[in-house]
C-alpha cells in the first residue's frame, strides 16, 4: 500500500463512475487530479437550478442539459489530456448489459436511488468488477467496497423498505403532519389530478358500507351547471368537512383519540372569492405551465412562512383553480413532483388544512416540500469527503490491497475521537440470493393469486428485476424482451392473469419456481409454500417472502400500505436528505423516509455480521450514539457515552 | 436571527442546504468573510466548498507564481499557460472560483501575509492558512487573537498520504439542543476555550494521551525542521531524511518519549511527500469547510482543536491538544 499515492495502476485503469450529480461531480474531479486516464461516466439526468450549491461542474447556464456530458466538459478544462466518455442514458437501459460492465476495472457509484444500486450490484457480481458503492445525506455519508466472493455484496443485507403508514392512519386518523402530506399528496392530488381509475381511498370509510358517496355520480367530477370556485369549494367542503362529519360517527374510533373539527369554506373564507377572471387567463398565456403559481398570484411571497387556514384556504381554491384554468390538459396524467410549483402549493395547503381540522401544527411550503418530495438534504462538504473516501477505496482495488479494503463513515458527532470511521469489509451473507444463489421461500395463495401479483409484488418489487424470465421446471410461464413473437406475448399476457394454480404448469405448495433477469444475470429460485389467509394489514401484499435476511434485521414496519416516496426511495443515502419526517442518501439523489433514526449512513444498512451493526444517529441533534459494539457478532446494541 | 429575509433567487439555489442547517444559518453565512492562505490543492478544496455554500466574500493571498507542483492537486487552475501568464496564484484561482457562485465576492489581496496589520484581518471573521512557516502561522495567529472581535483561526496541511488541521476559536458560545429528563429537547448553552497554536504545540509530549495520532508529533517535526533549516514549508525531500531523523530524536529525548512511537516510516512519508494527494486534499478541504461552516452558523458542535487523516489507515480522527488548565 506504500504506493497508495503514487500507484501505477492508475493509468492504465479504466472506471466507470454510475451519477453525475452531488458525489460524482467530486468525484469526477477527484479522479482527474489522482491521474486515472480513462473514465466513462453515465447519468440519465439533466441539471437543475437546485443542483447548484453543490454541483460545481455545473453554471446557471447548463440548466437542462446532460449532466455527463457538462461535467466531462468542465473537467476537460483542467484536465484536457484525459479520456471522458459520458453517457446521458439510464443505467438500466440494455446497452450496459455484462459486456459492457466487463471493460472496466472498477465501478465506482454516486447514486441516488435502490434500483440503481441493486442494478449496478448484480451487473458488477455477473461482470465480476468491482464495486465501491457511496451515499451521504446531510453531514453523514458512507463509502463501501464490493468484490465478489470476498465481501458482502451491496444487497447481502435486506435494504428496509420505503417508509409507508397504515391506510387507516393515513384516510382516518392522521396524527402527524407527514400523515397530512401523504394525504393530500398520495390521495387527494392524485384524486383530482391523477388517474381517475386507480383504486383511491380518499373517501373515509364508514363503517356503513351503504355510504352514499360510494355509488352515484363521482363528487370529485366538475359538473356542468358549476364554476370553477363553486367546484373547488364543493370539493373542499367534502374532504375537509362532509368527510369529517361522516368519520366522526364512528365513535369507536375516537375513544382515544382528539376528535378532528370539520372544517367548511364558508367558515374560513367570505361567501365569493374576488373573481380576477380575466387574469387567470392572463396568466397562463404567458408563462410556460411549470411556472404558473398561485404563491404568485395572491402575493405570497416566502416559502418559509407558516400560512394561516384562511390563506391555505385561499391557496387551496387558488391552485385547484389555476391547474384547471392553465393546465387542464395534464389533468388525468398528473402525478405529483416536488418541482412543479403549482403542485406543492396545492399539497401545502391541503395538508395544513387537513392538519387544522385534526388539531396538527401546520407547515411552511419550504417545510411541506422537503417532505413531500423526500428531498435529501445535500451539502458540497461531504459529497467532497466521500468521493475522496471513494478514489483511496478505488485505488486500493486497483492494487488488489483485500487486506486494506475498508468502508468508512462519515459521522456528524465523533465516534471513539474518530469523524472518518473505517470497518473491515464484511464477508458475503451466505442466505444473500443475490450473490449467493440461496434459494427463497414465497408463502402465496396458490389459488387466489395471479401470476401478476407474483410478478409485480415480488420479482419487480422485491427483487428489483427489470426483465423477468420466471420457469417451473423447462416451461417458461412468463418472459419480457423485445424480440418475443406475437403468439409468445399473448400466452404471457393470458398467463398474467391465472391464478398460479391455474398455469399451463401448475404452481402449487411445494413448486419451485426460477426467476432469471438476463440483463442483469440474475436467477434466484423460489420454493413456493400454499398459504390460505393473510393479515389484510400486516401483510397487505397477501404473501410473504422469505429466506434472504439477516435474522435480526427482519423486522419490518406492520401494516404499511400508503407510502410517501415510492420507488425513488433508497436505503443508502444519497445525498440525502435528512429527515425531519420523512427522505436521500445519494447525492445522486434522493431518499424516502421518516423519522431517520437509521440515517442511510447507518452502518446497519450495509452490514452484515461483525463489527459495527448500526448506527443509529438520533435525530434531535443529541451527540448520542448507539451502536453495536465492534467486536460482537451478536447484534446486541450498546450505548456509547 | 433579525435581518432581511434570503432572496428568491438564494432560496432556490441554496434549498438543499437549508435543509440541513436552516435559513438562519444561510443569512449568516450570507454575511461572513473569509481571508486564506496558501493556495494549494487543500485550500482550493476549501475554496469550492465554501463559495458554493454561499459566504458573503472570500479573499485570497498568494503572490507566488503557478508551478506545476501548484497545478498538480489544484482544480482552480487551468493547464494553459497562456491563461495565467504573469498573474498571481491566488489571481489564478480568482477568476476559477468567481464562477462557481455569483452570489459570492471573491477577492485577491497581494502582498506579505505576515507583514498585514490587525485592522487588515479585523475585516474577516474567518483566517484559514496553509503551506506556511511555522513562525508565519503563531504570527496570524496572534493577531487574530489580539483582535477586540473573535476572528477564528485555523491552519491546514496535506502532505501524502496525510492532513493535518488546527482550529482556534478563542472563547466560543454556541447553544446546543440536549434532551431534557423527560425527552423534550432543550437549548443549553456550551462555552468552549481554545488554545493558541503556540500553547497548543508547546504541551509537553509526555503530558498527553499515550494515543494521540502519532501524525501529530510528526508533523512537529517536520514543521521544526523547516524552520530551523530555512526552508519554504514542503521544500525538502529525501535528502533531507537522515537530518530530519536525527531531529526527531533529538525532540523526543528532550520530550522524554520514545523515539520509536514517531515511526521512521512515516518521517520518510512526509519528507518525500511535497505534493499533497488529491482524494486527502478534498477530504482536508471537506472536514475544513464543515467546521466553518459550523463556527459562522453556531449550529454544531465544532471540533476542538486538532484533525488528523492518513488515507493509510482510513481514520480521521480529533485530538484535543490542550493546556491542562483550559
Amino acid at each position: 500500500m506504500d504506493s497508495l499515492c503514487h500507484s501505477s495502476a492508475v493509468k492504465g485503469a479504466k472506471v466507470l463512475m454510475v451519477g453525475a450529480g452531488g458525489i460524482g461531480c467530486e468525484l469526477l474531479k477527484t479522479l482527474a487530479l489522482s491521474g486515472f486516464q480513462d473514465i466513462h461516466i453515465i447519468d440519465m439526468d439533466t441539471i437543475e437550478v437546485s443542483n447548484l450549491n453543490r454541483q460545481f461542474l455545473f453554471r446557471q447556464s447548463h440548466v437542462g442539459q446532460s449532466k455527463a456530458k457538462v461535467a466531462r466538459d468542465a473537467v476537460l478544462r483542467f484536465r484536457p489530456h484525459i479520456s471522458i466518455t459520458p453517457y446521458h442514458a439510464n443505467v438500466k437501459d440494455s446497452d450496459f448489459n455484462v459486456d459492457f460492465f466487463k471493460q472496466f476495472s472498477v465501478v465506482l457509484n454516486g447514486l441516488d436511488n435502490l434500483d440503481a444500486r441493486r442494478h449496478v450490484n448484480r451487473l458488477c457480481l455477473a461482470a465480476e468488477v468491482p464495486l465501491v458503492e457511496s451515499g451521504t445525506t446531510g453531514f453523514l455519508g458512507q463509502v463501501t467496497v464490493h468484490v465478489k466472493g470476498k465481501t458482502e455484496c451491496y444487497e447481502c443485507q435486506p435494504k428496509p423498505a420505503p417508509k409507508t403508514y397504515p391506510v387507516c392512519t393515513i384516510t382516518s386518523t392522521p396524527s402527524k403532519f407527514v400523515h397530512c402530506i401523504v394525504w393530500a399528496k398520495d390521495l387527494l392530488f392524485s384524486k383530482l389530478f391523477g388517474d381517475k381509475n386507480q383504486e383511491n381511498d380518499l373517501n373515509v370509510r364508514s363503517s356503513d358500507a351503504s355510504n352514499s358517496s360510494e355509488h352515484g355520480e363521482d363528487v370529485f367530477e366538475w359538473r356542468n351547471n358549476e364554476d370553477i370556485e363553486q367546484y373547488g369549494r364543493r370539493i373542499y367542503d367534502h374532504v375537509f368537512g362532509y368527510n369529517i362529519e361522516i368519520a366522526l360517527k364512528n365513535q369507536e374510533t375516537w375513544k382515544n383519540r382528539n376528535r378532528p373539527k370539520p372544517i367548511y369554506s364558508r367558515d374560513v373564507l367570505p361567501e365569493h372569492l374576488n373573481h380576477q377572471n380575466g387574469n387567470v387567463d392572463k396568466k397562463c398565456a404567458t408563462d410556460d405551465p411549470l411556472s404558473v403559481s398561485a404563491m404568485t398570484s395572491l402575493g405570497l411571497k416566502n416559502p418559509q412562512d407558516i400560512w394561516s387556514l384562511t390563506e391555505n384556504s385561499t391557496v387551496f381554491l387558488e391552485s385547484l383553480k389555476l391547474f384547471f384554468a392553465c393546465r387542464e390538459k395534464e389533468i388525468g396524467n398528473l402525478s405529483f413532483d416536488k418541482d412543479d410549483q403549482l403542485a406543492v402549493e396545492f399539497v401545502t395547503a391541503a395538508a395544513n388544512i387537513r392538519a387544522a381540522s385534526f388539531g396538527i401544527p401546520m407547515h411552511s411550503l419550504f417545510e411541506a416540500k422537503g417532505i413531500a418530495g423526500n428531498i435529501v438534504h445535500a451539502v458540497a462538504t461531504t459529497n467532497a469527503v466521500v468521493a475522496g473516501l471513494i478514489v483511496i477505496e478505488a485505488i486500493k482495488v486497483l492494487e488488489k490491497d483485500i487486506d486494506n479494503y475498508r468502508m468508512t463513515y462519515c459521522l456528524e458527532h465523533p465516534s471513539k475521537k474518530m469523524l472518518l470511521m473505517p470497518v473491515e469489509p464484511f464477508e458475503p451473507n451466505k442466505s444473500c440470493c443475490v450473490c449467493s444463489e440461496s434459494p427463497l421461500a414465497l408463502e402465496i395463495n396458490t389459488h387466489r393469486s395471479k401470476l401478476r401479483d407474483f410478478v409485480e409484488k415480488i420479482v419487480k418489487a422485491k427483487l428489483g428485476m427489470n426483465s423477468p424470465l420466471i420457469m417451473h421446471g423447462s416451461t417458461l410461464l412468463y418472459e419480457v424482451g423485445d424480440d418475443l413473437e406475437d403468439d409468445m406475448i399473448a400466452n404471457y399476457t393470458a398467463n398474467l392473469e391465472k391464478v398460479l394454480s391455474e398455469l399451463p404448469s401448475s404452481v402449487t405448495g411445494g413448486t419451485m419456481l426460477t426467476v432469471e433477469d438476463l440483463q442483469q444475470e440474475f436467477t434466484c429460485n423460489i420454493y413456493i409454500k400454499h398459504r390460505e389467509e393473510f393479515d389484510e394489514e400486516k401483510e397487505p401484499d397477501g404473501m410473504v417472502l422469505s429466506g434472504w435476511t439477516q435474522a435480526s434485521l427482519e423486522k419490518k414496519d406492520d401494516n404499511k400500505v400508503v407510502g410517501n416516496g415510492g420507488n425513488t426511495s433508497t436505503s443508502m443515502p444519497t445525498e440525502g436528505e435528512r429527515e425531519v419526517e420523512l427522505d436521500e442518501i445519494s447525492e445522486g439523489t434522493e431518499i424516502s423516509g421518516k423519522k431517520r433514526k437509521q440515517p442511510e449512513v447507518s452502518a446497519g444498512e450495509t452490514n452484515s455480521s461483525n463489527e459495527v451493526q448500526r448506527l443509529d444517529v438520533v435525530d434531535d441533534d443529541e451527540d448520542e450514539l448507539v451502536m453495536l459494539d465492534h467486536q460482537d457478532t451478536s447484534n446486541k446494541k450498546k450505548k456509547l457515552q | 436571527m433579525d435581518g432581511e429575509e434570503l432572496t428568491e433567487q438564494e432560496t432556490a439555489l441554496y434549498d438543499r442546504q437549508i435543509r440541513v442547517w436552516g435559513a438562519d444559518a444561510q443569512r449568516r453565512l450570507s454575511k461572513s468573510h473569509i481571508l486564506v492562505y496558501g493556495m494549494k490543492g487543500t485550500v482550493a478544496e476549501f475554496c469550492k466548498n465554501i463559495v458554493l455554500a454561499g459566504v458573503g466574500s472570500l479573499t485570497l493571498v498568494d503572490d507566488r507564481a503557478v508551478t506545476e507542483d501548484a497545478l498538480s492537486s489544484n482544480f482552480l487552475i487551468p493547464p494553459n499557460e497562456n491563461m495565467y501568464d504573469g498573474k498571481t496564484l491566488a489571481e489564478v484561482c480568482c477568476n476559477s472560483l468567481k464562477e462557481f457562485n455569483s452570489m459570492v465576492r471573491v477577492s485577491v489581496e497581494k502582498g506579505d501575509l505576515s507583514r498585514f496589520g490587525g485592522d487588515f484581518f479585523d475585516k474577516f471573521d474567518i483566517v484559514i492558512v496553509s503551506c506556511c512557516t511555522l513562525t508565519t502561522k503563531k504570527l496570524i495567529n496572534e493577531k487574530c487573537r489580539k483582535l477586540s472581535k473573535r476572528v477564528a483561526f485555523y491552519a491546514v496541511d496535506c502532505r501524502d498520504s496525510c492532513g493535518e488541521m488546527f482550529v482556534d476559536l478563542q472563547k466560543y458560545i454556541y447553544t446546543k439542543k440536549k434532551l431534557d429528563e423527560n425527552n423534550q429537547p432543550t437549548a443549553i448553552e456550551r462555552e468552549l476555550q481554545y488554545p493558541s497554536f503556540q500553547e497548543s504545540i508547546s504541551v509537553p509530549w509526555r503530558k498527553l494521551p499515550r494515543k494521540v495520532s502519532k501524525l501529530y508529533f510528526a508533523m512537529r517535526v517536520i514543521e521544526r525542521y523547516e524552520e530551523v533549516e530555512g526552508r519554504n514549508p514542503g521544500q525538502i525531500s529525501i535528502d533531507d531524511l537522515p537530518a530530519v531523523l536525527k531531529l526527531k530524536k533529538e525532540l523526543c529525548e528532550a520530550q522524554s518519549m520514545n523515539e520509536s512511537h514517531i515511526p521512521n516510516a512515516l518521517m520518510e512519508k512526509l519528507v518525500m511527500g511535497r505534493r499533497e494527494f488529491p482524494p486527502v486534499c478534498a477530504i482536508i478541504g471537506g472536514i475544513l469547510g464543515q467546521e466553518v461552516i459550523k463556527a459562522i452558523s453556531g449550529k454544531g458542535d465544532p471540533l476542538q482543536n486538532f484533525f488528523f487523516f492518513d488515507a493509510m489507515d482510513g481514520k480521521g480522527i480529533i485530538e484535543n491538544i490542550s493546556p491542562p488548565n483550559t
